[in-house]
Order: structure tokens, then sequence, then C-alpha cells
């Protein structure tokens, strides 16, 4: 497959017969086995093990214009102690923020584990020119980002010109160094799923670590039947390739509920192996403090409120 | 020289044969049987078709279904009216065989002459119209495209009417229109017009095959019909024999064939429905809307 | 041990209420029968549930008589519009008592509730509901401008769907002015004997619906019986070919919907990932205890390999087991005969020299399990790509060309339904136009609608159930 990676790379023509090779997917029949998955009932200890390995797996993000840096940092806080009150609750992943940002996000963090990630390339458009948008990663990256979410030019991609996407994401990947790459493909702007599975393939042949779903500026973002065909992306890539790429969904992820059909569609479609951090997760913000108002459910048996939550 | 050899000319008459695959042979048993008209006087010798005649006419049906059915709908419309032009150009010949079987008057057999090519004018029409009528969209709640469509049950077995042309024509008629191939045993009792029927459909674009007509004993030939299990539908409109009837019916129950029970209605009623649907299946197909 | 088991998650038994013996429906009232009794079972537990009545030949005859005295008195009078709101009133009350239906056929069936809730009883209360509809509405069905009921229907049901075939000969024989004597399988009696008491509660006139319960003999007995006239069977083709042979020559009226053994086609183009769903839906779908189930696989060689490894990868996530947790996927096989049969079926396959594959499975110590079964390397001429097995067992069969698919699929005395699988808009209208089958899934498998016509070519059976089609089996 990695001959065929560079075969398939070879040329314009090439990468649009590899995507267009791909098989299709039938909506409708995508949106039901999504359905499906969604009315498994994940309870008691199930649920438990469920919602704190979602905590684990929250990229807890910030990304608006008024953000500051005590914003950063309160955000910061929050991810390495979700629940200051119980000890045995677990940090999120990361946290998500502007390259600008990153410098006070990694200072608060420190050696917590939390990683710092940065959206970058001129996000959440991405219409700037290259060397913009390397520009804008070298410079998260220098100022301490552990991962990069950047997004693909969706007008190119549109438009048919999939080599200029695959040599962009491949540069980025570049300027990246050792942080690790999330590509986001906005497939709320994809519309068909056979264009999210095209971009998936796309992004993870030009060596994105992660393939993401959405900046979260654009309706729909992260939806189960984006996700399950994602997920089959990530699943058959490593087939082929023998790779493992990571996915994150993100964007519109508000329940402990909604999270927990995430999680069981990675466990049924991807497969046990990217029920871990290092291969999946939630870009979110009020997502965390659901989850943990159930784990405190869980916990006392009584339904929890929004006041014994921080809001950060 | 006698006057006669001179002014007197001898009828060259026909053989009446069966009408299997576009062709006319004799009965394979070489059997035949004697047709008289309604004064008991002799007419012809008509074959007398057997059990083997039954299968190859049975093996000629299946292997034109397949043509047939494929045909579209406006196509078997035309070659049905190109049945109606052709009896039309031969009404002569028909009506004086209806008179000799039936003893009926010239006007009389000029109506049911008339009414037979109208009948398969009637049909002609009905060939890209059936679909319509009974078939359609089904508004199913789910993103799917669903539609029903008519096609033809395939084989089917007919046993006509003791009506010489009306009847045959009405029982035929129908069945074919949609698509299906028959083996139809004529009237017992008048033979004739049947065979020379077949030969209007060997002239009228009628592919070999689709109308296959046996004469001889209903009793003899309409149960191994009944029990042949290629056959896919049987008319028994023209069995008047009520436990032979039945007994039919219970030989076509082995697989399942479409059954239309004995009985003929008034003929110059505007045709029933089911003459077609009896012998249609509905097919259901359904597809998923999505981008 | 996987990293995410999921904990159990059962639904509730305490919303059904199954007394310790059931009587029959008659006349509007639970009344003794004559004959023996006989016991239904949990398949998935062997749980005896409860004692049913075992209705004999006067049982039935009690029954049609008192559906003709409906029938001549009240039924056939009756405004088609008042028939209507009957039906309509049906359709409501089974949608309140949804969940209690739901649990109670799961437990009496051995189906997950999964499908229970989701598809059988929604189905039916959407079936009711959509003949509702037409009680008022004849005169426009095209059956001519004053069709009439035909009278006293005898309904016989198989026990792979008990509700949902109740609801299909029901719903449609009442909006056409007829009344009904319905026997439910003897294996599944429960739900029929809870819509029972929906007529009671709807006020349904008596004698308008009547359930008599029992095994073959009582199938005869109403199928016989001189005061029925139509019989609508859904079954083996066995039985249905005994039903055509039994009324031959009197003047029932009959439908039949039979056996199948449809062929669900792949093609190399197709979306193979809905494919692989729709392979799984269309044979593991209520353990495959479905007659239009897409039991033999077509699959197109160049991709056989690959959608093989993608459906055995699927199948590893099928959950068998207690059909009253939410997350089984497969339940129960519905009776020791049938797991007999299928066992059977399956060794003959084995013997055959066909390759047996099944996800490793733990199955319940108690009650009738089969596991989720692929046989591969099958031919035409191997039993088990012809005989219905009625069981989630899949043959699976390649081919190389359009023609050679249909010539395949088409190679069976059965013509209920079949599958296919291409991105080739004009290749499936192109083969749905030459598959005998009364039901062609294209790019779906197994779906299921009050408005859609449903029925067999050939041996699966005649008649259609489901929408306007559906009229005329109780029409003249």
């Amino acid at each position: 497959m990695a001959s065929s990676v560079s075969e398939a790379t070879s040329s314009d023509a090439a990468l649009r017969r590899f995507l267009h090779g791909l098989p299709g997917v039938d909506q409708v029949g995508a949106e039901q086995r999504a359905a499906g998955l969604g009315t498994r009932s994940i309870k008691t200890t199930a649920k438990a093990w469920a919602i704190d390995l979602a905590i684990r797996m929250v990229d807890l993000t910030t990304l608006e214009g008024n953000d500051t840096p005590g914003k950063v940092r309160a955000l910061a806080n929050k991810a390495m102690h979700p629940d200051p009150l119980d000890p045995t609750c677990p940090s999120t992943a990361a946290v998500c923020v502007y390259p600008d940002m990153v410098a006070t996000a990694k200072k608060t963090l420190g050696s917590s584990g939390v990683k710092v990630a940065a959206v970058a390339t001129a996000f959440p458009s991405g219409r700037a020119a290259m060397p913009v948008k390397l520009a804008d990663t070298r410079d998260a990256v220098a100022a301490g980002a552990d991962e990069i979410d950047m997004v693909i030019d969706r007008g190119a991609f549109l438009s048919g010109r999939y080599l200029e996407v695959f040599e962009e994401i491949v540069a980025v990947k570049e300027a990246c160094g050792d942080a690790h790459l999330k590509v986001i493909l906005e497939t709320g702007e994809l519309q068909t799923l056979d264009s999210v599975r095209r971009a998936s393939w796309l992004a993870m042949m030009a060596g994105g670590h992660f393939i993401k779903t959405s900046t979260g500026k654009i309706q729909p973002a992260a939806t189960l039947p984006v996700s399950l065909v994602m997920l089959e992306a990530v699943r058959d890539f490593r087939e082929a390739t023998g790779q493992m790429v990571g996915y994150k969904p993100a964007g519109g992820i508000r329940h402990s509920k909604d999270a927990i059909k995430y999680l069981v569609m990675v466990n049924e479609v991807a497969g046990e192996d990217w029920l871990d951090p290092d291969w999946f997760r939630f870009g979110a913000s009020t997502l965390l403090n659901d989850l943990l108002m159930q784990r405190n459910k869980l916990k006392t048996g009584a339904y929890s409120g929004p006041d014994y939550v921080t809001l950060d | 020289m006698s006057p006669s050899s001179t002014t007197q000319r001898l009828d060259v008459k026909k053989t009446y044969k069966l009408y299997i695959d576009g062709q006319f042979p004799r009965s394979e048993s070489g059997r035949s049987y004697v047709v008289n008209d309604s004064k008991g006087k002799f007419l012809a010798n008509a074959s007398q078709a057997s059990r083997k005649d039954a299968r190859d006419a049975v093996r000629a049906a299946r292997a034109a279904f397949g043509g047939w059915s494929g045909r579209t709908a406006y196509n078997r419309g035309q070659v049905i009216y190109r049945i109606a032009e052709v009896l039309e150009g031969r009404r002569d010949q028909f009506e004086a065989e209806l008179r000799a079987a039936e003893g009926i008057s010239a006007a009389m057999a000029r109506k049911f002459v008339d009414a037979s090519i109208d009948r398969l004018v009637f049909y002609a029409g009905w060939a890209d119209k059936v679909a319509q009528v009974v078939g359609g969209a089904n508004p199913v709640a789910g993103p799917y495209f669903n539609h029903s469509a008519p096609e033809p049950s395939g084989v089917v077995a007919i046993v006509a009417p003791d009506r010489p042309l009306m009847g045959l024509i009405s029982v035929v008629a129908p069945v074919i229109t949609t698509g299906n191939t028959c083996v139809v045993i004529a009237s017992e009792k008048y033979p004739l017009p049947a065979i020379t029927l077949g030969e209007v459909m060997a002239t009228s674009d009628l592919p070999g095959g689709v109308v296959n007509v046996l004469t001889g004993s209903v009793a003899e030939i309409a149960p191994w019909l009944a029990s042949h299990l290629d056959v896919n539908g049987i008319d028994l409109t023209g069995v008047e024999d009520a436990e032979l009837a039945a007994d039919l019916e219970v030989s076509a129950a082995e697989n399942l064939k479409r059954v239309r029970r004995p009985g003929l209605e008034d003929l110059v009623a505007p045709p029933p429905l089911d003459r077609m649907t009896k012998f249609l299946e509905t097919k259901t197909v359904w597809h998923p809307m999505g981008i | 041990m996987t990293k995410f088991e999921y904990a159990p998650a059962p639904e509730s038994r305490a919303i059904v209420d199954i007394k310790p013996s059931y009587g029959l429906f008659i006349d509007g009232d639970f009344v003794d029968g004559h004959g023996k009794s006989f016991k239904t079972i949990s398949p998935s537990t062997e749980e005896v549930l409860a004692e049913i009545a075992e209705a004999d030949d006067a049982d039935v005859d009690l029954a049609v008589k008192a559906a003709r005295r409906a029938y001549t008195r009240v039924w056939s009078k009756m405004s088609g519009a008042e028939r209507g709101k009957y039906l309509f009133r049906i359709a409501r009350i089974i949608q309140e008592r949804a969940r209690e239906f739901a649990v109670l056929e799961s437990i009496d069936n051995g189906k997950p509730i999964k499908e229970t809730r989701d598809v059988d009883v929604p189905i039916v209360a959407a079936h009711f509901f959509y003949y509702a509809g037409w009680a008022d509405k004849l005169s426009y069905a095209g059956y001519g401008p004053d069709p009439q009921p035909l009278g006293v229907a005898g309904q016989v049901i198989p026990w792979n769907f008990p509700l949902l075939m109740l609801a299909w000969k029901i719903a449609p024989a009442l909006a056409c002015g007829n009344t009904v004597v319905l026997k439910p399988a003897e294996t599944t009696p429960l739900t029929a004997l809870l819509f029972a008491e929906v007529c009671q509660q709807a006020d349904l006139p008596p004698g308008v619906v009547n359930i008599v319960t029992g095994a073959g003999e009582t199938g005869r007995a109403i199928v016989s019986h001189p005061g029925v006239d139509k019989v609508a069977f859904t079954g083996s083709t066995d039985v249905g070919r005994a039903i055509a042979k039994a009324v031959a020559g009197s003047n029932k009226r009959v439908t039949l919907e039979l056996g199948g053994k449809a062929a669900n086609i792949v093609f190399d183009d197709a979306p193979v990932d809905q494919a692989v769903e729709g392979i799984v839906n269309g044979i593991f779908f209520n353990q495959g205890h479905v007659c239009c189930a897409g039991s033999r696989l077509l699959v197109q060689e160049s991709v056989a390999e690959e959608v093989l490894a993608k459906l055995k990868r699927r199948m590893k996530t099928l959950r068998v087991g207690d059909p009253l947790d939410k997350n089984t996927d497969v339940g129960a096989i519905n009776s020791a005969e049938q797991l007999a049969k299928i066992r059977e079926l399956s060794e003959i396959g084995e013997a055959e020299g066909a390759e047996r594959w099944s996800p490793k499975c733990d199955l319940p110590q108690n009650g009738f399990w089969f596991p989720p079964t692929i046989f591969t390397g099958v031919s035409q001429a191997h039993r088990i790509a012809r005989e219905e097995i009625f069981g989630p067992v899949l043959s699976v069969l390649t081919f190389r060309t359009p023609k050679e698919a249909v010539e395949k699929a088409n190679n069976t005395p059965f013509g209920l339904s079949a599958g296919i699988w291409t991105d080739k808009g004009s290749r499936i209208l192109w083969m749905a136009s030459q598959l005998r089958a009364g039901v062609v899934w294209s790019n779906t498998f197994n779906k299921f609608d009050p408005a859609s016509p449903f029925g067999g070519y050939k041996e699966s059976g005649y008649g259609r159930e489901g929408g306007r089609h559906g009229l005329e089996a109780y029409l003249r």
C-alpha cells in the first residue's frame, strides 16, 4: 500500500482515480446504521467506565475572538482538574486554543500531561496563502503546541484539486515537526458522505495523525453518520497500510449520552484499539460539564445540576 | 371429357393441425378426431393433442416468454393490434367457419367476428396502460423511492370456453397482452376456428410460442398442463365438469399456480379487469433517496 | 475480555401480566375451549409461560358462526367511515400499549426487544392506521365503483412476526368489511390474545375479530370450514400447497404468503459498508426467521474476498442472547423443532463440502440458540442454496456477470424477494426488471411499510399484502 499511496498521489489524475475508486457510501444506509448503533443501551458499570474514558478524550476547547489569557488559564485548570472535589476524576486529553494562546496554555498546564492543541492554517476558513498557513503552524509549534489542528482547503477539494489539498497537508505536517497533526475536513461543507470518505483517505494518505470532522464554526459539525464513515476510513486505512490514524469528532457533542454513542460507534466500527485518548478525541467545550454531572449522578444516585460543576 | 371436369373444381381442403412454437405440427401421437358441423355433417379431422404435445407447447411458451415479456408494452400493443388487422382481412373465412361450426346465421357470424376483432383492439390498447392502472408509487414512511408495477406471471395454460372465436380471444388476448405466453386448449367442440386463428397469429408479427393452440380432449390434456411445474398459471374458464375443475385446481396447487376458476362472464359486457390481473404479479422495488 | 463490556440492559418484564391460562376469544369474550390445551414457552429460557386452549372443530365452528353473525348483523352494514374509526382506535391503543406488546412478543417469540420495540410494534400500529383510512375510500381503490366484502375470513399466521402478521391479516380484512377468525401460531399465541383485549378496549363489536389458538388441526378446521369465504395464510410453502388443495373446487378465495430463498446480490461497485449491513440485516434480522430473508448472498467474484472479510468482522460485533436485553442483536430460535431443522440443514451444508463459519459467541445454557453462521463455497447444487433454512444461516455464492447473477437468483422455485447492491443506477433498474421476485430491495434490504405491497412470485405464494394492492384479497 505504501507504494500504492505514492502511486496514487503521483498526479492529480491518479489521485482522482484513487479517491473516486473508493466504494460509495449510501447515505440512507449509513444514517440507519448510525442510528442503530445509537440505540445501544449503556448502563451502570459500562456507563461509568465510558464517562471516565470520555473525559480523558476531551480536547477542551475555546476558539473565540474574545479569548484572553485569563480565559485560557481557567480552561487549562479545568482540563487538569475537571472535578476539583474528586481526585479520582481524570484530566482531559488536551486543551485546544488559537496559536496566540498556546504559550499561556502551555505554561498553565506545565507537566500535568494535558496537551496543548492549536488550530492553525488560517482556521477556520483556511483561506490564506500557503506561506501564511505554514507560518501560522510554525508559530504555534514554536510556542509549544503538542498538536496542530489544521483545516483543509475545502474550495480546492470541492473543485477537484485533490493533489493541491494533499500537498498542503504534507507541507503543514512538515512544519509541525514533532507536533501531531489533526486534519479538519469540515464535513459540513463537504456535504456528501462520499466526499467525507474521499477527504478522509486524502488526509490519511498525506500523513495526518488524526482526521477531524469540523471546526465547530459550520453546521452541521460532527454527526454520527459522518463519524461512521470516518471511522470506517481509519479502520480500512489500517487494514490497507498497517498505519493507525486517530479520529476526532468536534462540534455539537454536548451530552454524555451523545458521547457514549460515539464510543459505542468507535468500539463497534473501528474497534477497541481506538478506545484510547491517543486515537480518539472529542472536540468539545460544554460536553465536559455534562460528563461530570453524569459522573456525579452515577456516584451519588441523584441528578446533579450546573451549580455543582465549575464554569470556566 | 365429362362436363364436370371443366366446370367443377375439387376443393383443396385444409388439414387442421396444432399451433405450437409458430409452427403447425400434427399431434406427435398421430391421432385426430372428427369434427362435425351443427347438423352432424363431417367438417374436418382435428388433431388430437397428446401430453407430449402439451409438453412441447409449454416448452415453446417458456422459450418465448423472455422475449415477449421483454418487449415494450407499446410493441406488444402493436402486435395485438396487428392480429386484429389480419383477422379483419380474413373475416370471411371466420364467418364461414363459425356458421359451419355453430349453424348460426350470417348476421350472427358477422357480429361475432366484429366483436372478436374489437376485443383484440380493446386489449391492444391495454398493453401500455395496465401498469399505470394497477401499479404506482407507494408513499412509504422513510427516505425511499418505492414503486409497484405489474409483471406477467409467465406461462399460462388456458382451457378455452365452448365459444369458438370470441370465447377464445376473450381468454387469450388479456393473458398475452400483459406479456405472458400461453398454451390454450381450444374448445373441444369447436376446434377449427382456433387453428385458423393460429394462422392469423402466425402471420401477425406475434412471435412463435407466445400462443400455442392445442386441440383435443380437455380431460386428457388439461391435467398435464395443471400439474406441469413450468406452468405458472391456469385459466379454467372452459372447464365445464366441476369435478375435473377441482382436480385441476388440486394439481395446480403443486407449484402454487395462479388459478382462475371456471366460468365465463357475459362476453358482451366490458371484460373484467381480472382477466389480466389474475396472471400478473406485483413487483415492488425499493431504493433509498440520498445524496 | 473486551475493553468496553456493555453491562446488561434488560427491559423490565413488569409491564406484562401473563395469565396462567388463556381461553379462546370468540364473539367478544374469552371462553374455554372444548379441546385440550397446550403450553407456550419462552424460547430463550424454556420457561412455561401459559397454558393455551387448543380450539377443536366445535370451537372453530363457534368462532366462524360468531364471525358470520357479526358480519351479517353489524360489520357489513356499518359505514366504511365507522369501520375506519374502530381501526384508528385499535391503532392508537396499540401505540399506547406499545411497550407491553414489545416485551410480550420478545418473551413469547424470542426475538430481541430492539426489534419488537423498533420494528414489529410500530409497523403494526402503522398498518392499522393505514388500512383504517381505506375503509371509507374503497370505491376509489380501483376495484370497481362499489366493491363488497367477502364475508368471513379465516386467517392462519406464523410465529416469526406474530403480531405483525396479525396486523397484516386483520387490518385490511376489517377495513374492507369482512369479519375474521384468526389462528396465531402455536408457539406464539400471547400477543394475539393481548390483541383480543385491545379489541375489547376499542369496543369492537363482538364477533368481528375472533382469535382461536391451536396447532395444525385448528388451522385445518378453519381452512375447511364451509362458513369461511376467504382463507389467508402466511407460512411454509408445504402448508400453503395443502391449503390450495383443500380449497380447490370451492368458492373460497385464497391468498398465500409462503417461503423464500432470496438472493442478495452484491456487485463490485456496491456501497460496500452498507451492503455488509444489508447482508447482516438480510439474514440475521429476526434470527433469519424471515420468509424474505436474504439467505443466498451472491457476491461478484472480484470483491468476494473483501466483502466476506468485512462481513465476518461485522458478524463478530453481533450480540446474541437475552431477547429482553436492549443490546441484543440476535435472539433465540423460536422452537426446539426449528432449531433442529436449522441444525440439520447446517450439517448437510457441511457434509456437502461448504465451509462453515460463525463468530465466537457464548450461547446461553437454556433455551434454543444458534449462532450467526455463514457457509462459503456454496454452489447452486447445494441443498443449503435451495432450501429455506429459516434461521441465521447465510449461503455465500459468487458470480461474474450481471446475467449470471440474474440466472442464479431466479434459479429457484421461490420468488419472494431479492436484493441488489450497486452504485450504477441503470444496472439497478435492469436487474430489478429481470429478477422474478415480488419485492426487490436495491441498496437496502428487509424494509417494510404498510403502503408497500408485499408478496411473492411462483411458489412463494400469491396475492399481495400491504398498500392498495392488499385490499384486493378482501373485496369482490
